[in-house]
């Protein structure tokens, strides 16, 4: 149903239900907003959206509508303006939305928000991108009737945590933090106190404002009231240039903008000033987590290598790209079809695809460091094309399992949380509970490490083999089943908590099968996702990489030498040392001397993401563009083409002179990027609501999306006919069975290099179930001891119920070598 | 008038006593509905009665319950007795005095409502109030007048007393329901309304404590009974609270329709010292100020009367200035109160109050230039029709009103005039 009406004269047909301002909007009028926000439910709070509305007018006994003298309906005016950001729009309706009556009012709102406000836009953050500055040139008075010594005095450097700061006296209470907090991200951990002039946004939360998502609020802060502790007072917008990028942190692939300005401090070169989301409704909307937010800062690290280094008379000195790249090159030489290249799904597409090809043409292996199985299924079983969260609704299901999606990829656990407000099915299914248990309408519990029972039991109910009827599951198990069966579309989200590799690949299969019994293979918002430890882990396997299912000591083997890009495996486990020392050549290529580096005999500087082009595919295979947004750090290259470099040393001919023509190579040779180039990437349309334009106050500061919204590759379909196979069962005996599990803020060397988020890491310490601590007899303040296959480690520990039975868990990434779930005897430490 | 319908405790003594009210006819008539008429048969008699909202807004207290969204289950009933509007104090009388016909009335509303759970709202300062109420209550469920499968019936309910924590705008009926859900105290946006989504997103009606305690008496003597009392729009009585330069101040239950003349001079005994009468207030703080001309003293205090005259009778609190008192010092203490209650939620209010209360600390300063009467007067004008809830406006109407009724006194404070008035 549709609702044709007037506005200033123009006539526009909206849907039903649709509010005032959005039609408006539509329209191409802009109504003045402050507290209403397109994303969010309307308040009406600020009332700048004044408006007069005239009716039909009706006769109050038979309901008919009344005609004026020459025969139109009659319009009547209420004597009251009103808000177009609570009123949904009506037929026939007159709007005035330019009348002097409604300026009028708008410009008193105005006023009355000027009279507390410190009008400090010459120091302001917010100033020069500022809806309140915006509306005061259009609606404010030229001059002040409100004294000046009248003027509230409040706190004007409040931090609500480490990264946001209030200044109280710009804040002009429109709730659209609060809001946000509440009804976006289900974090309410900032509030309103007090009342009147004095209501004031505090938070209530240890850490102060405990969100992934803070750094969203100051985007969409009206006024310069919240700031990010690393922006404010650090640069005028008018001053920023932009480029596009993608973020380097998770698979979800969110579009970024990075601010940059050439500053003093950087010898006049440019430098990034702040990481904003950039639009994109299909993949992040205009939201970004707070690590794609606020980790950027490791790429100006002083650690990071400005020039090759080779090792002399056994320590790593530098050296001349030349040196380093010939003496890489023999390594190589000498060790051919024995030498292995190890990469991770950190790296971009283009890198990928020409260390693939260099180690191809070498006879060698190229191994995929990210220990995850499933690659090569999404490639056959991945979503449709066209998927998207946002466009989720009550018929369709999404079945989450064995991730932690709040830790692991915060923008879908977002998008989900508000797709299964809207009523889809959501079911999470998970050793332990998470964050997403909370939206889910079915919760799976399994026992640790059955990801894969509960998956196949799923399967037998959806009418798999009746071989699977002994995993047949509770009653949980059995009602998610049969939601998925009802449900028109299924996309299933798979991770690695609680597996080892061979567990992820009998997982992945699982869910793919799932996703052939629904027969909607192909289709939008059906299929696999993965969730990659990785932002590229998905592109590592398009370009031909594979992890090594037995653990890359086994790839090691017999290797004589190693080639390793943008991974750090003896950082990761400093146990796993020795093969790399017995390699006659080691060569790494990394942002900084990580500790397999300082092993190695040849050291290669590469670039950081903000200094760079290529592409990225993530988790729901979008391939999406980066662009380079600050010139390279000196002494630096891109991955892609030190690769190069080194493969024409060995007569191989890769491409070398620019990321879009590696690219073309990619669309010859990888199937399902066939034809793809620059270009497609770069295309756009128009996206609602719009953001970024001259209406700062209707979107927020996120930007628009002018350089692409990336292509979202097909699946393959399912080809041959899988068969699902006996997955192993995880047996701890008497021991405990530890789990790693992924937290956000980990011990990488993005975070370790980015001081802002250091409050924030996860600690090292073993999660134990209160029983487990008693059972135990430990003390409140202790430490334990856990060993496994004669290593011993001293931990600190910390009491949750929500660890299951028989199991630990501790972060991944935090400090302890352990990736797969292991088992371990606990004991007391005798300290 | 001879026989008190909502303060009866003025003609029985002890009513607050549960054996006192049960001899009076107490519970008879909830007794009575819940046995024998459907929730649809007492809507439609409260309607036909006439009654309207006594807590300010006189609206017909049936037509109100008659908008409950059908069907949709568990309901809400609500009184509002966070009494707090200056110079209102009838609901505090009544529910220490007469208690058990308040609760009585709470009764009823809920079986009309077709509502299991009933609140009691009450201000912060009802402390010791409140926990008499809760003893009441305790009463009641012993001698099963509240609790499980009431008189045989599928009817139940619980009542719940429940303090605020000091806010004015809690009484406005949607503040009230975030309040009471644990929520800082700010007016929801309307619609929806509280009868389609109220407390915890059910139906719900708030009610006033006495447009409740007017229940019982309405259902036990009926409709055409209750009409003779009053005017035929405004039917029945309203308890009138007196205060100010008066020489009798208090609350007076009389019907609607009585004249502030006969109200003021013949049951409050009229104004003290011999001074003569100014201005009235006629609905404390939240009603434009009215001069105490002939026209407005014989005018009858009802729900379309005094509008007719530039006010409105609000919650009826009356409160009398005498010819000592300047107007601007009342207006300044007023925007004072309203400054500071004001909850912050919307901009003119939040804003424009504090903007006026310090113009009005430079009027009373006597440094006010002559032009701040006029921005006053603008900036109040400018607060109405504005905000998101009724209180806004309240919090200018008076002080417009005022400059425009009483011009002189604010004139008396620029700078330069003469000094204070008395």
């Amino acid at each position: 149903m549709s609702v044709t009406l007037t506005i200033d004269g123009t006539e526009v047909t909206v849907p039903e239900g649709t509010l005032l301002v959005d039609a408006a909007k539509r329209r191409g009028t802009d109504v003045p907003v402050f507290c209403y926000h397109p994303k969010m439910k309307p308040v009406g709070m600020c009332r700048v959206c004044l408006v007069e509305i005239g009716r039909p007018a009706r006769d109050r006994a038979t309901g008919e509508s009344l005609l004026d003298e020459s025969g139109n309906p009659l319009i009547q005016f209420g004597p009251n303006l009103e808000t177009a950001c609570t009123i949904t729009v009506g037929q026939g309706w007159q709007v005035r939305v330019s009348s002097e009556k409604a300026i009028q009012g708008r410009k008193e709102i105005v006023e009355y928000l000027l009279t507390s406000h410190p009008l400090d836009c010459p120091i302001c953050d917010k100033g020069g991108e500022c809806p309140l500055q915006d509306l005061t040139m259009g609606h404010g008075s030229g001059e002040s009737r409100f004294l000046f010594d009248d003027k509230i005095r409040l706190a004007k450097h409040y931090p609500l945590g480490e990264l946001i700061f209030l200044d109280r006296e710009r804040c002009i209470q429109c709730a659209r933090c609060t809001r946000f907090q509440d009804e976006i991200v289900g974090d309410p951990v900032i509030g309103f106190y007090e009342r009147g002039r004095r209501l004031e946004i505090v938070t209530y939360s240890d850490p102060g404002f405990d969100s992934y998502f803070s750094g969203n609020t100051t985007d969409i802060c009206p006024v310069g009231a919240l700031t990010t502790a690393d922006f404010r007072f650090g640069a005028r917008p008018w001053e920023l240039n932009s480029a596009a990028s993608i973020c380097p942190h998770c698979p979800v692939g969110c579009n970024l903008t990075l601010s940059t300005r050439r500053e003093a401090s950087n010898a006049g070169r440019d430098v990034v000033k702040r990481v904003m989301p950039r639009q994109n409704e299909q993949v992040n909307e205009i939201w970004i987590c707070d690590k794609g937010r606020f980790v950027h800062h490791y790429a100006r690290s002083p650690e990071r290598l400005t020039s090759p280094r080779v090792r002399k008379n056994g320590k790593l000195v530098k050296a001349s790209w030349n040196e380093a790249l010939t003496r890489a090159a023999e390594g190589l030489k000498g060790a051919a079809s024995s030498a292995v290249g190890i990469a991770s799904g950190r790296l971009m597409n283009e890198d990928l695809f020409n260390l693939k090809e260099l180690m191809a043409a070498l006879g060698g292996r190229a191994i995929l460091v990210d220990s995850m199985a499933g690659g090569n299924l999404i490639q056959r079983y991945g979503v449709g094309v066209g998927s998207n969260l946002g466009s989720l609704g009550k018929r369709d299901a999404v079945l989450v399992i064995a991730a932690d999606l709040h830790e692991e990829a915060p923008i879908w656990w977002l998008r989900l949380k508000q797709a299964a407000e809207r009523g889809t099915t959501l079911i999470v299914a998970n050793a332990r509970a998470t964050r997403l248990d909370d939206y889910a309408k079915h919760r799976v519990r399994y026992d640790p490490g059955e990801a894969v029972q509960a998956a196949l039991g799923v399967l037998l109910l959806n009418g798999g083999d009746p071989e699977l009827a002994r995993f047949e599951g509770d009653r949980a198990l059995k009602s998610a089943a049969s939601a998925i069966k009802r449900a028109r579309n299924v996309t299933i989200f798979f991770g690695q908590e609680g597996l080892n590799y061979a567990g992820t690949e009998a997982l992945a299969r699982a869910c793919a099968l799932i996703t052939e019994s629904k027969g909607r293979l192909g289709k939008s918002n059906n299929g696999l996702v993965a969730v990659w430890p990785r932002a590229n882990t998905q592109g590592a396997w398009d370009m031909g990489l594979r992890p090594e299912p037995a653990g890359l000591h086994r790839a090691l083997a017999g290797a004589k030498a190693a080639y390793i890009v943008a991974a750090d495996p003896v950082g990761d486990d400093p146990a796993a040392a020795a093969p790399f020392e017995k390699l006659s050549t080691l060569i790494v290529q990394d942002l900084f001397l990580t500790a397999t580096a300082e092993l190695a005999d040849v050291v290669l500087p590469a670039q950081a993401f903000v200094e760079r082009a290529g592409t990225f595919t993530s988790g729901e295979r979008r391939v999406q563009r980066l662009y380079p947004a600050v010139g390279a750090l000196a002494g630096s290259l891109p991955d892609w083409k030190i690769v190069a470099n080194l493969a024409h040393r060995l007569e191989v001919d890769l491409e070398d002179k620019a990321a879009p023509l590696v690219f073309e190579r990619i669309a010859a040779a990888v199937p399902d990027y066939l034809g793809l180039s620059y270009d497609d990437l770069a295309a756009v349309e128009p996206q609602w609501p719009e953001v970024g334009g001259a209406d700062l106050y209707f979107g927020g500061t996120a930007y628009a999306n002018k350089q692409g919204l990336g292509v979202q590759l097909a699946p393959r379909g399912a080809g041959r006919p899988l068969k699902w196979k006996a997955p192993p069962r995880a047996s701890a005996g008497k021991d405990l069975l530890l789990t790693p599990v992924t937290v956000l803020y980990d011990r990488g060397s993005a975070l370790r290099h980015s001081s802002l988020l250091e409050g924030r890491i996860a600690p090292l310490q073993l999660i134990l179930h209160p029983d487990e601590i008693e059972r135990l007899g430990l003390s409140e303040a202790g430490e334990v001891e856990i060993s496994w296959d004669g290593r011993s480690e001293r931990l600190k520990f910390a009491a949750s119920t929500d660890v299951p039975p028989g199991s630990a868990l501790v972060p991944r990434g935090a400090g302890l070598a352990l990736s797969d779930p292991t088992p371990v005897t606990v004991r007391r430490s005798n300290s | 008038m001879t026989e008190h319908i909502v303060l009866r405790h003025r003609d029985i003594e002890r009513i607050d006593r549960l054996e006192v009210y049960l001899e009076n006819g107490g519970f008879r008539a909830f007794e009575s509905i819940v046995r024998k008429k459907s929730p649809e048969q007492v809507i439609d008699i409260v309607k036909k009665s006439g009654l309207r909202g006594r807590g300010g807004a006189g609206f017909p207290t049936g037509v109100k319950w008659s908008f409950l969204t059908p069907d949709v289950h568990p309901r809400y009933v609500v009184a509002n007795a966070d009494e707090s509007e200056p110079g209102t104090f009838k609901d505090r009388e009544i529910m220490e005095r007469n208690p058990f016909q308040f609760l009585e009335g709470v009764a009823i509303c809920a079986y009309a409502a077709q509502a299991e759970v009933a609140y009691i709202y009450c201000r912060a300062e009802f402390w010791d109030l409140t926990l008499e109420l809760d003893r009441k209550i305790e009463q009641l469920k012993e001698a099963g007048l509240l609790g499980k499968k009431l008189f045989g019936s599928d009817f139940s309910l619980e009542m719940y007393t429940h303090l605020g924590a000091g806010a004015y705008i809690c009484g406005e009926e949607t503040a009230l329901l975030e309040s009471l859900e644990g929520k800082l105290g700010q007016p929801r946006l309307r619609p929806p309304f509280p009868a389609a989504e109220g407390l915890y997103g059910k139906p719900t009606v708030v009610n006033n404590v006495e447009t409740l305690t007017n229940l019982p008496l309405i259902i036990d003597r009926g409709v055409d009974w209750y009409r003779k009392i009053g005017t035929e729009k405004s039917t029945g009585t309203k308890v009138f609270s007196v205060s100010g330069n008066i020489e009798l101040p208090g609350n007076y239950e009389l019907p609607l329709g009585t004249t502030f003349r006969e109200l003021i001079f013949e049951h409050a005994g009229g104004i003290p010292n011999g001074h003569a009468i100014k201005a009235i207030l006629p609905a404390g703080a939240s009603a434009p100020i009215l001069p105490a001309s002939d026209e407005v003293l014989d005018t009858k205090m009802d729900y379309e009367s005094v509008p007719e005259v530039g006010s409105s009778l609000g919650s009826a609190s009356i409160i009398v200035i005498d010819e000592t008192v300047n107007i601007a010092w009342v207006e300044s203490k007023i925007t004072d109160f309203f400054e500071h209650e004001s909850c912050g939620k919307c901009t003119p209010c939040r804003d424009g109050t504090y903007w006026m209360k310090h113009i009005f600390e430079r009027i009373m300063d006597d440094t006010a230039q002559a032009h701040e009467i006029d921005l006053l007067h603008t900036v109040g004008i400018g607060i109405q029709g504005k905000c998101l809830c009724a209180l806004g406006d309240f919090a200018a109407l008076a002080v417009t009103t005022a400059v425009e009724r009483f011009r002189p006194d604010f004139d008396l404070h620029v700078q330069g005039k003469s000094s204070k008035a008395a």
